[in-house]
């Protein structure tokens, strides 16, 4: 079967340790993780994970069951690039001479949407957020002119038909409110607690 | 040491919202009483010291069987689930007594075993740096555990021990790790009494009935010319025995075992027609490639059971019963999938088909049967030659259990020859390693077969070499007098491996000869009473005086060196293809 991008959408309880049994998932099948984010969504407690991978429709539904069966996971979702909107953020770290005495940068960062985060005499930082292909192209006609770093974030993404789901997690939490976290609270006070 | 009172347990907290102030250890145990538990295998250590000081106080209530190593007190825990239906559980130390519990977690997971273990740790301030026997328990064990936890503080424990009961025993089982820290155990805390879990916000153990699939399975099932029917453990799990027979007996429908489905069905059930696999009956394998409708209850088509996938059962329409929706699609595409437990959907099933009775079509089952009979049964089980079969010993063993013993089987050719031809009347009398096939798995599991059943006669039927992966548990049988019975059958190889080397290898039997230490002189050591016979006529008295024993029991029978199990799929080929030489 054909290979395609998927973006899984996973709601999860905020337990620790649970992006190693996720990553684990897929790793024991010899499957590369493309991208990988983790963040608080939109029911308190309750996170979310945007996790981009190439593969089959087959693998990444047996996928799903999987990350779903697992304690803690409470849905699993896969979708096509058409099904959902997306974004990734991406830094570019560039001398500034260039963009001072090189106007068409200016205008390059310009006709990409791209705004300054930090400007100093040496360097200038630009942030950008697009679609893939969008960043790599900046990214190479940076190149030209001595783009000093680049980095991009993991894909976020929303899904187009979510109503319906973000309707049951709000009711979810609603009605089964997060237990609060426990914290490791001995950590960061080694060696005045308990020693042997 | 072994006796318990049977007074009844009182929980220390009886009126909810008075909180009582006691440590982590005496909490932990608190909540197995609170869960049932009375039987716990295990081995202390430094970091489990404060769990098994608080132990002291309840030798009363909670027996604790010390093993020989973890590996056994897990094998042991798994021995006990599956006799009793009951969870097991296991106490071990933090580092190398948690390490040593690998194996058996990794058994327990994939064949569906609910275990709770509880596993000590280091101090809290420690984690993450090396300290003495600390190891990342929760690390190792996750892909091997349905769950897992770590707890830092003592106030945790209640609810984390009685999340991991519920999640161990619940949906489709499997084992749970909670790992408490030390201080955590020796922490006083505001006890406010224990309450049992029965649901967890992001855990659903079943999924939803949906009725469409039912009819339509029961459709298919109703114009089905040749329907066949696979039952696995899931029918265990799920208690549906009943169920299930009431099932196959309206609708008339041939069925077969998985290896783990054994003893689900009594062996003798008119519509019994044998187990499926790679050592399994020639018909059952064979019409897989020409029933029409392919029934699989509770079954998770391992590929010992399918052999190759591209060719099994593509003219079959497939309904699929399982709890574990993952298991749906994953090897074999089915056509309907029942989802859940099949204690709920078989009857389901039942209403809506309609009373049929497929005879000529379980014909077609016992004609090859007999070929099977002529080919490979009879001789196994009545060799002319001089040496012994396996299969006579069990022949000789059903005489005397009438199918009523527990089995335990250690894994290689005794483990396939016992599956072929143990009798068994009972569910849950028969427990094997299936999915990992972990040599070593035998005797443990017989320790704890027989401290979930005491009432049954026990019987771990294990090899010469995987014997002495885990014959260090013969100590636990001297020292608290589980009576179980052990027979080695002892070929002087490693048997499964010397027949693969033997078929594809030409022979070339590399480091597959094993030699055995006096294994009666050994039992005799450990003051347990033994025999050992290599005569045919000295087999049947040598069985009884072994089962007739009040108490531990160990017969060494000589067997063919040379012998093979038989029928058998080669690796690579289809069910249909099963060899009977
Ligand atoms: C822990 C472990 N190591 C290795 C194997 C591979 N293995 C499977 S069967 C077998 C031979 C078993 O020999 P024995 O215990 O003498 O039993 P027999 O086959 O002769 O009945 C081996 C080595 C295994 N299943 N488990």
């Amino acid at each position: 079967m054909e290979k395609k991008e998927y973006t899984i959408t996973l709601y999860t309880e905020n337990s620790i340790g649970l992006i190693g049994r996720i990553s684990g998932i897929f790793s024991r099948r010899k499957i590369n993780i493309e991208s990988l984010n983790t963040s608080p969504s939109e029911a308190e407690g309750i996170h979310r994970f945007t996790i981009v991978i190439n593969e089959s429709e087959e693998v990444v539904k047996k996928l799903c069951r999987q990350l779903e069966k697992q304690v803690d996971v409470l849905k699993a979702y896969y979708n096509t690039d058409e099904e959902i909107v997306w974004q990734e953020q991406a830094l570019y770290k560039v001398p500034a001479d260039v963009v001072t005495e090189k106007l068409y940068v200016e205008r390059l960062l310009r006709q990409y949407g791209a705004s300054t985060v930090v400007i100093r005499q040496d360097y200038i930082v630009f942030e950008t957020a697009g679609h893939r292909e969008e960043i790599d192209r900046l990214t190479e006609e940076l190149n030209k002119y001595g783009l000093i770093e680049f980095v991009r974030g993991a894909r976020i993404a929303i899904i187009k038909n979510s109503a319906g789901f973000h309707e049951k997690l709000m009711e979810f939490d609603h009605r089964e409110p997060s237990p609060n976290l426990v914290e490791n609270e001995y950590l960061d006070q080694r060696g005045s607690v308990f020693t042997m | 040491m072994n006796t318990i009172q049977k007074t009844g347990y009182k929980p220390q907290v009886e009126e909810r919202g008075k909180a009582i102030e006691i440590s982590g250890s005496k909490a932990v145990l608190e909540a197995l009483l609170e869960e049932g538990v009375d039987t716990v295998f295990g081995y202390p250590g430094g970091a489990i010291m404060p769990i098994y000081d608080a132990l002291y106080d309840y030798n009363s209530q909670l027996k604790h069987i010390l093993v020989r190593h973890e590996q056994g007190a897990i094998h042991a825990a798994q021995g006990f689930a599956r006799s009793s239906g009951k969870t097991g559980v296991v106490f071990a130390t933090s580092g190398p007594g948690a390490t040593n519990l690998v194996t058996g977690l990794a058994d327990a997971m994939i064949d569906s075993n609910p275990i709770v273990c509880i596993t000590g740790q280091v101090f809290a301030s420690l984690l993450g740096t090396d300290a003495f026997q600390e190891t990342d328990v929760i690390n190792i064990t996750t892909p091997i555990t349905k769950w897992n936890y770590q707890v830092t503080d003592a106030s945790e424990i209640p609810e984390a021990i009685a999340r991991a009961f519920h999640i161990a025993a619940t949906g489709r089982p499997g084992p749970v790790l909670i790992d408490i820290t030390k201080n955590a155990q020796l922490q006083l805390f505001d006890y406010m009494g224990y309450k049992k879990c029965s649901h967890i916000r992001s855990y659903r153990p079943e999924p939803e009935i949906r009725n469409e699939y039912i009819e339509k399975a029961a459709e298919l099932i109703n114009q089905a010319q040749k329907p066949f029917v696979l039952f696995g453990q899931g029918v265990i799990l799920g208690k549906a025995e009943a169920e299930f027979k009431a099932f196959i007996e309206k609708a008339g429908i041939p069925s077969a075992s998985t290896l783990l489905g054994l003893s689900a069905l009594p062996s003798d059930h008119s519509l019994y027609v044998g187990m499926l696999g790679m050592h399994g009956n020639y018909a059952p394998n064979v019409m897989t490639n020409e029933c029409d409708v392919l029934i699989a209850v509770g079954m998770r088509f391992d590929d010992r059971v399918t052999g190759r996938l591209d060719q099994y059962a593509k003219q079959a329409k497939i309904i699929h019963l399982d709890i574990d929706p993952a298991e749906i699609d994953k090897n074999v595409k089915t056509t309907v999938p029942v989802w859940g437990n099949c204690k709920k959907t078989l009857p389901l099933l039942t209403e809506l088909v309609k009373s049929n009775n497929h005879g000529a079509w379980l014909d077609q089952f016992r004609e090859l049967e007999k070929e099977e009979i002529k080919e490979v049964i009879h001789n196994e089980l009545n060799p002319s030659g001089p040496v012994m079969t396996m299969g006579e010993v069990i022949k000789a063993l059903n005489e005397l259990t009438n199918g009523d013993a527990i089995i335990t089987t250690d894994v290689g050719q005794h483990q396939m020859v016992a599956s072929r031809y143990a009798k068994f009347n009972h569910s849950k009398s028969s427990v094997t390693s299936g999915g990992l096939g972990t040599m070593g798995f035998g005797l443990p599991a017989a320790i704890g077969a027989w401290y979930g059943a005491p009432q049954k006669t026990v019987i771990a039927i294990v090899g010469d070499g995987g014997f002495q992966m885990t014959l260090q548990e013969l100590g636990t049988i001297m020292q608290f007098g589980a009576k179980v019975k052990i027979i080695i059958l002892n070929n002087e190889f490693l048997g499964m491996v010397r027949q693969w080397q033997q078929l594809f290898n030409e022979k070339r039997y590399s480091f597959v000869d094993i030699t055995s230490p006096d294994f009666v002189a050994l039992a005799k050591a450990y003051h347990i009473e033994g025999q050992k016979v290599s005569e045919r006529e000295d087999l049947k008295e040598a069985l009884k005086k072994a089962i007739d024993h009040d108490g531990a029991y160990l017969l060494e029978v000589m067997v063919g060196k040379e012998n093979n199990v038989f029928p058998m799929v080669t690796q690579g080929s289809s069910v249909s293809d099963i060899r009977l030489k």
